[in-house]
């Protein structure tokens, strides 16, 4: 039986017609025509990939391959535009058009009011094409397109507001981040060309999984394919904002919020992650990899929850919030639980734009105020905004039976029991559990309860003063709920946080197992072939139970809540003088460890002043504009002296003829006596 | 019968007459006659060479520049005609409008 023709294809197509029709025509249609544009093409993928779902499992194949067109043709060597579909790549197609579908409904009403409406929705589109490009793709080489891709069109949407130098500068910084990360990629995938000759993944794989011999698991730590897998995960660290590259990340909350809900929350910052876990079987053979990124996940997640808890920016708590949930997600796929992993980007997806969407309703109610101190007490101002955000809050915390319970109680389970876990990832990841429970509290209470203490005449001074470059100037004055169109996608959201869990990790493993865990007569025969260097899969370490490490983390969830609710709500000027009283302590924390200040020093600065002392002083204005301006001053001077030969007196042209004849002449009489 | 080199110095003299006469005249008439001078110096020399030889090559040549020789008479004299009528002079050293 022949497999179905899917038309995968279409499905990054369409948001990238949306984009040309918006980017290229937008400007002259109305916002009601740029909106239903930009929707019906997004909606359109959602549509196609809930048609594509619901025929999955009548597929006859899986991995589901359709190759579209040749690509690159070199010898032996040939790369295709061809699309996968696996359990994998749905999960994150649902996510990615579902939840991109909601915020692009949210921020018809968001954006409404802003200057360059067709531009961000044509960038938006444009995004959600890399990002499918990405997620579809069935080789390397196609995903790193669109991994190259999201993040020109994350570029773009940070610097969307590009009048404001914060903006500008915040776009270049994840750009030029990511470049980094992006380098290690790279070189990851060039040595991949060269030892499989190939950039399939099902190519790729089965030549490791099919080898054992010559692809042993590498517990030494030496080898091509530890290598490789370290260089991939450096490419995640860049994308998906871990130690050492996650600075980026914050500094990208200079976008619009819609943008950082879709982008730097929900789907872009993931593709780190969704790349290790696709190359599951590059770092299953390279344990030391693994450890590596157990190691980094684990230290980005408490290291970002640290300074997530003295933050007074409602978006930047968020955006280090994120960073921190991504490095659970990467200690999920470090200790080998890579499902779970995948099953935390889920779950994060839907809290974490929902989060960043009600913050963004906040913000919209308060007049563009993005500082907690100047809020306060909007619990009844704006109720929908309120609940779907407490929603939002109760699951990244962890409480039963909300959506975030299940995705990082299992992390957390994983890291203790898993062969490659450790109880001191356990140990961390508890204690950043906690300190996520403890700020995300202190966020809501400080935005929602005690009484307001912004100025309702507070947005119009905001207003005047920095005229157009506010971020978000709605000048209605006073504290509003958001229109329908933006509670809507809330809503929806809220639902999904809560229930999103509900599915459970252990069936969640189960559909994701064809991905994860290969057929067993491979994985026997690999098995055969590294005796004991790896306890078997499947044989759990004695530990405690699921149930024991799900009530200890429920029960330092509520911890961080009480907590929160103790300096934040009953006490609020507590924690001014815990602040005092930890002085530098404190001081480390609210500037964020200064590591900006360290990247500065360490890395910018040094090459700004190579560059410019050697590159630009020294060998572009030294050695290359020297040179041309040296010739062509040379030049200017021969031809001044040469010049004043052509004096206009047609005598001294003839005598001048005269004389070179006679030198000739006397030339070939030379030559012809000699 | 007459050596070839008498005619080959003959040849020399017009031609150098004709040199010097371009050199150190001003009026355009003249340099234009000394260019012909030049000419038929050197034609001088190519039929002395034809009948030496005797070959008929030099002899062709002769017309083939006596031929251009008229159209370039035609053509320069038509020009010193333009000249003179717009600056009213022959001397060529007053007609320099085009030097740097």
């Amino acid at each position: 039986m022949t497999p179905p023709n899917l038309y995968l294809w279409l499905i990054p197509l369409l948001p990238l017609a949306g984009a040309a029709i918006n980017g290229f025509l937008g400007k002259r249609f109305s916002r009601q025509a740029v909106a239903a544009v930009a929707l019906s093409f997004c909606g359109a993928a959602f549509l196609m990939t809930l048609w594509i779902a619901a025929r999955f499992s009548s597929l006859p194949t899986i991995p589901h391959i359709e190759r579209v067109a040749p690509w690159l043709r070199s010898g032996d060597f040939t790369v295709d535009f061809s699309f996968s579909l696996d359990q994998l790549s749905l999960i994150l197609l649902l996510v990615v058009t579902g939840v991109g579908f909601l915020i692009h409904i949210y921020s018809v009403g968001y954006m409404w009011e802003e200057g360059g409406y067709y531009r961000f929705f044509s960038y938006l589109n444009l995004f959600m094409f890399f990002m499918l490009t990405l997620v579809l793709a069935s080789n390397y080489l196609l995903m790193f397109i669109g991994w190259e891709g999201v993040g020109l069109a994350s570029y773009l949407l940070i610097g969307f507001f590009f009048l404001r130098d914060s903006a500008a500068a915040a776009g270049k910084k994840a750009f030029i981040v990511n470049r980094i990360g992006d380098c290690g990629f790279l070189i990851a995938l060039f040595l991949m060309i060269k030892q499989f000759g190939s950039m399939d993944f099902s190519h790729i794989f089965n030549a490791i999984a099919q080898s054992p011999q010559q692809f042993p698991v590498e517990s030494s730590g030496v080898g091509l394919l530890t290598a490789i897998a370290l260089l991939l995960m450096v490419g995640a660290c860049g994308k998906s904002a871990q130690i050492p590259l996650y600075v980026w990340l914050p500094d990208a909350m200079e976008g619009p919020t819609p943008v950082s809900a879709l982008i730097h929350a929900a789907t872009m910052v993931t593709a780190g992650v969704y790349m290790v876990a696709r190359s599951h079987v590059i770092f299953e053979h390279a344990p030391t990899a693994l450890t590596v990124v157990a190691i980094i996940g684990t230290l980005t997640a408490i290291f970002a929850a640290t300074i997530g808890m003295a933050q007074t920016d409602i978006k930047r708590v968020l955006a280090y919030s994120t960073v921190s949930q991504l490095g659970y997600m990467f200690l999920a796929c470090g200790v080998g639980a890579f499902s779970m992993g995948i099953f935390h980007l889920m779950t994060h997806a839907f809290f974490k734009g929902l989060l960043f969407l009600a913050a963004g309703s906040v913000i919209h109610a308060v007049g563009g105020e993005q500082d907690m101190r100047k809020m306060g007490g909007l619990r009844k101002k704006i109720p929908w905004t309120f609940w779907t955000m407490s929603a939002g809050t109760f699951a990244i915390a962890g409480f039963w039976p909300l959506a975030g319970f299940f995705s990082k109680d299992a992390i957390l389970f994983q890291a203790f029991t898993s062969p490659y876990g450790s109880w001191i990832y356990w140990a961390i990841g508890l204690f950043t559990a906690f300190l996520t429970s403890f700020y995300m509290f202190r966020q809501w209470f400080m935005t929602f309860f005690r009484e307001y203490r912004g100025t309702q005449e507070h947005t119009h001074d905001e207003q005047s003063r920095t005229g157009v470059s506010t971020p978000h100037g709605h000048g209605r004055g006073g504290v509003h709920e958001s229109p329908a169109v933006m509670l809507v996608p809330l809503a929806i959201l809220a639902i999904l946080s809560i229930i999103g869990g509900w599915i459970g990790s252990e069936r969640f493993d189960k559909f994701l197992a064809p991905v994860f865990h290969p057929a067993p007569a491979v994985s026997a025969a690999a098995e055969e072939a590294v005796p004991a260097t790896l306890p078997a899969e499947g044989v759990k370490k004695e530990g405690p139970s699921e149930n024991v490490l799900a009530m200890v983390s429920v029960g330092v969830a509520a911890f961080g809540f009480l907590l929160a609710w103790f300096l934040y709500h009953q006490r609020p000027e507590l924690p001014e003088q815990i602040a005092v009283a930890f002085g530098s302590l404190y001081q480390a924390v609210a500037n964020k460890y200064w590591i900006d200040e360290l990247y500065s020093w360490i890395f910018v600065k040094p090459l700004i002043a190579i560059s410019g002392i050697v590159f630009w002083r020294g060998i572009d204005q030294g050695v290359i504009d020297a040179t041309l301006d040296g010739s062509a001053a040379t030049a200017r001077e021969l031809s001044d002296d040469v010049r004043h030969m052509q004096s206009g007196n047609v005598r001294s042209y003839a005598g001048w003829v005269a004389v070179g004849a006679t030198a000739v002449i006397a030339y070939m009489v030379w030559v012809g006596t000699r | 019968m007459i050596p070839l080199s008498c005619y080959l110095v003959l040849s020399a003299i017009l031609f150098a007459c004709g040199v010097t006469g371009f050199l150190i005249k001003r009026n355009i008439i003249t340099i234009f006659m000394s260019i012909e001078l030049m000419l038929n110096g050197v034609n001088l020399s190519f039929v002395a060479f034809a009948a030496q030889w005797h070959n008929l090559s030099g002899q062709v040549f002769v017309f083939f520049v006596m031929v251009v020789a008229a159209a370039e008479a035609a053509v320069g004299l038509a020009i010193i005609i333009a000249l003179f009528r717009t600056r009213e002079t022959l001397n060529i050293d007053q007609v320099n409008l085009l030097k740097l």
